[in-house]
């Protein structure tokens, strides 16, 4: 495995396997009394978010500390301009300090690939502006896995903003490694630059019509909805929210109708939720079929496992 | 000053001759030119000679920027890159919009002695786009600046455009626009809008943003009867419009970098900053559609967009690194790949497009001139067959973003000479 996590295409099958089946013993002791184990004892871990997050950075520092690595959490200032003290400089000086490991979030598209190539430590892609974030795809991943078994052949539907989302990013390509089937669906105005060329090539299909995609003949196994951040309307992306949740929300009557297609449909989204604007609380909250809390508690786990595969592979997990 | 010898280089790519200079002029070509005694002498046997090439739109960052570039630094990035003159864009700080600016920068030129330093005149004062800068004065100015831009920003208010474009027939200047719609593609905006945009997730730069504007000022050209010059067109929607104008005698004229013409969208996968330029690089099909016009004469001419930046404006994010890459050392290299080993332009054609008609568009008497007698002494000896890698370090520019570090090109600069005197060599 490489020393970074980077991008979601850093893991090869293999890997995601692996990464997903140590999750699960890490699981395991999270449901112990005493969490700690001793695996990354003397390590330094810092997790420098430059954007807020509490539930990414929470799980971060909650999974260090239950491998008992030395967590340090920094808030980068982000800076909007290129004046003022280099990324390079930040990150430098904090490495200097003698830190093994980088878990980054950055607003900015590319600075985990970039603060890779200035320091010694491993780095850790936790969310960097509109391209990735692994280990969201991976605890996904892990959450819909422990309900299917396998992805294998799974059509798994994304909702929403995906122009500007890094969920989407990750989760299309972990889901392509596992071998689910992928549709994504939002507006024309919500999708990437150059989705069709990008979708032919990588195999998944797009839609402007969510409710063709969910009572099609194959209707899906999971459904994740993407949370539509309200900016965007004065971006012109989009009218106004009545529309939007019109047009692309799990409203009830759609939540509804998707569960007399397919009863075993699975709703996630990676939070934090704009209820009644993307999910209706009736979907969000369905009890057997939405995992959003079960998204939040393998985050933990799932990343326990991956700073353990990329810090201390071939240690034992658990003494 | 001592005399200079030529001999043996192929005027032109075409038959070869000696050249014989003296106090700045070219006093005789031929065969079998007399050698004074004392002569400097180049060899160029089986060498290229063209007139010195001329670069529209250059980046010397002097005043105000003096850790990424000085006229001196830049005007011997462009001795050794073959050029006899250069164009400094008004970006500078204070900006270029008076004429007692102007002749500043053309006295820090002649100081450095290299190459004819040209000032180019801000279009609106402080390059803000509001009020016409001075532009008459600095017309009539020892500068005698010809060329207006607001480079680095577009002129976006188009009744500001058609007032300058308006005013300067008076003195038949010429407005270089850097062609972009804020509306479409704002400050933002960073990698070409495409597949590649919507897998890195960084924000597009979406075609329509420059050719709408080209539409826009071709329209007011046609309207005023002034000159517009599209600086570093990039994409091929911009390249049909500028086709559609020239058809209609609407006098537009268009440069291309050496970046956009070689340089694709694809580097941009490592987020490194030294890739990022505005506009930014295109795909394979924008990189063939300004080859074509190059070759076919839609775009008259090669510029260089040199735009040097401290390492310390460029190790940030991509999206808020400086835009922008060296140029000069490189260009006729690039040039020479592109464009004369695919068969596209002969050495003449070289000629035409990076120093004849960059002299022309910019109203240059003493540059892009015939290799014949009595012509001012400014020229470049290429050798066409040596191959070299380009190594950052070894510049004469103060800055390291080149992106071309690393690259084999196919010919090299052998002298460069500046109105009588080697410059470079």
């Amino acid at each position: 495995m490489n020393r970074h996590l980077l991008s979601s295409a850093d893991l090869s099958r293999d890997e995601i396997e692996s990464i997903l089946e140590t999750a699960e013993q890490m699981h395991d002791i999270q449901r112990r009394d005493v969490k700690k184990l001793p695996t990354l004892r003397g390590r330094t871990i810092i997790n420098l978010f430059f954007e807020d997050s509490t539930r990414t950075r929470s799980s971060f520092e909650i999974a260090g500390k239950w491998m008992s690595a030395d967590t340090i959490n920094v808030s980068g200032k982000g800076s909007s301009t290129s004046k003022g003290e280099s990324l390079r400089d930040t990150v430098r000086t904090l490495t200097a300090m003698g830190v093994d490991c980088i878990v980054i979030r950055h607003q900015a598209s590319g600075a985990a690939h970039q603060v890779a190539g200035w320091v010694d430590a491993s780095v850790i892609n936790a969310g960097d502006g509109t391209h990735e974030h692994p280990t969201q795809a991976l605890l996904d991943a892990y959450t819909m896995r422990s309900r299917f078994g396998s992805l294998e052949g799974r059509h798994v539907v994304i909702v929403g903003d995906v122009a500007h989302s890094r969920v989407f990013r990750s989760n299309l390509i972990t889901l392509h490694r596992l071998g689910a089937r992928v549709t994504v669906v939002a507006p024309p105005t919500l999708m990437p630059a150059g989705v069709g060329a990008w979708s032919s090539v990588d195999g998944f299909t797009t839609s402007w019509d969510l409710d063709e995609v969910l009572y099609a003949d194959d209707p899906p196994d999971a459904v994740m909805m993407l949370r539509v951040q309200r900016e965007r309307m004065s971006g012109g992306f989009f009218p106004t929210e009545r529309e939007y949740t019109v047009g692309y929300g799990m409203t009830r009557e759609r939540f509804e109708r998707l569960l007399g297609r397919n009863p075993d449909c699975l709703i996630l989204h990676p939070g934090p939720m704009n209820r009644g604007l993307e999910i209706s609380a009736d979907a969000a909250d369905a009890v057997g079929s939405s995992l959003v809390l079960d998204q939040v508690s393998s985050g933990v786990a799932v990343r326990m496992s991956v700073l353990y595969h990329l810090l201390a592979f071939g240690d034992e997990v658990a003494s | 000053m001592s005399d200079l010898v030529i001999t043996g280089g192929r005027l032109l790519g075409r038959a070869a001759g000696d050249i014989r200079v003296s106090r700045g002029r070219i006093e005789e070509v031929g065969t079998r030119v007399e050698r004074t005694a004392g002569a400097e002498v180049v060899d160029a046997d089986g060498a290229v000679v063209l007139p010195g090439l001329v670069d529209l739109h250059t980046h010397l960052r002097q005043p105000g920027f003096e850790d990424a570039e000085t006229v001196a630094s830049g005007s011997a990035a462009a001795a050794a890159g073959g050029f006899t003159a250069v164009l400094a864009m008004a970006n500078t700080d204070p900006v270029t919009d008076t004429a007692e600016a102007a002749e500043r920068i053309l006295d820090l030129g002649r100081r450095a002695g290299l190459v004819d330093v040209v000032p180019v005149g801000a279009v609106t004062k402080g390059l803000l786009g509001d009020e016409l800068a001075e532009l008459a004065l600095m017309n009539r100015s020892r500068a005698r600046v010809t060329v207006f831009s607001d480079d680095g920003r577009c002129v976006q208010d188009a009744r500001v455009m058609r007032r300058a474009l308006d005013y300067i027939r008076a003195f038949d200047g010429v407005i270089s626009q850097h062609s972009q719609d804020s509306s479409l593609a704002g400050p933002a905006a960073c990698c070409h809008e495409g597949e590649l945009a919507g897998r890195l997730g960084l924000p597009g730069w979406p075609a329509p943003a420059e050719s709408v504007i080209i539409a826009r000022d071709a329209e007011l050209a046609r309207h005023t009867g002034a000159r517009v010059h599209v600086a570093h067109v990039s994409t091929a929607e911009g390249v049909d419009v500028i086709r559609w104008a020239k058809a209609r005698g609407i006098r537009m004229t268009a440069e291309v970098t050496p970046h956009h013409l070689a340089l694709g969208t694809e580097l941009l996968t490592g987020y490194d900053p030294v890739f990022k330029v505005n506009p930014p690089l295109r795909p394979t099909e924008d990189q063939e559609a300004v080859r074509a016009a190059l070759a076919d004469g839609t775009i008259d001419a090669v510029a260089t967009d040199h735009a040097p930046h401290a390492r310390h404006d460029k190790e940030h994010t991509f999206a808020t690194a400086a835009s922008g890459m060296l140029g000069l050392e490189t260009a006729l290299g690039v040039v020479a790949e592109v464009m004369v080993a695919t068969g596209r332009l002969d050495w003449a054609g070289v000629a035409e497009r990076m120093s004849l008609a960059p002299a022309r568009i910019a109203g240059l008497a003493n540059h892009g001139r015939a290799i014949e007698a009595g012509e001012p002494a400014n020229l470049v000896v290429i050798d066409p067959a040596t191959a070299w890698t380009v190594d950052k370090e070894q510049s004469a520019s103060l800055s390291r973003n080149n992106p071309w570090h690393g690259r084999t090109l196919p010919a090299r600069v052998v002298a460069t000479v500046f109105q009588g005197q080697v410059t470079h060599r």
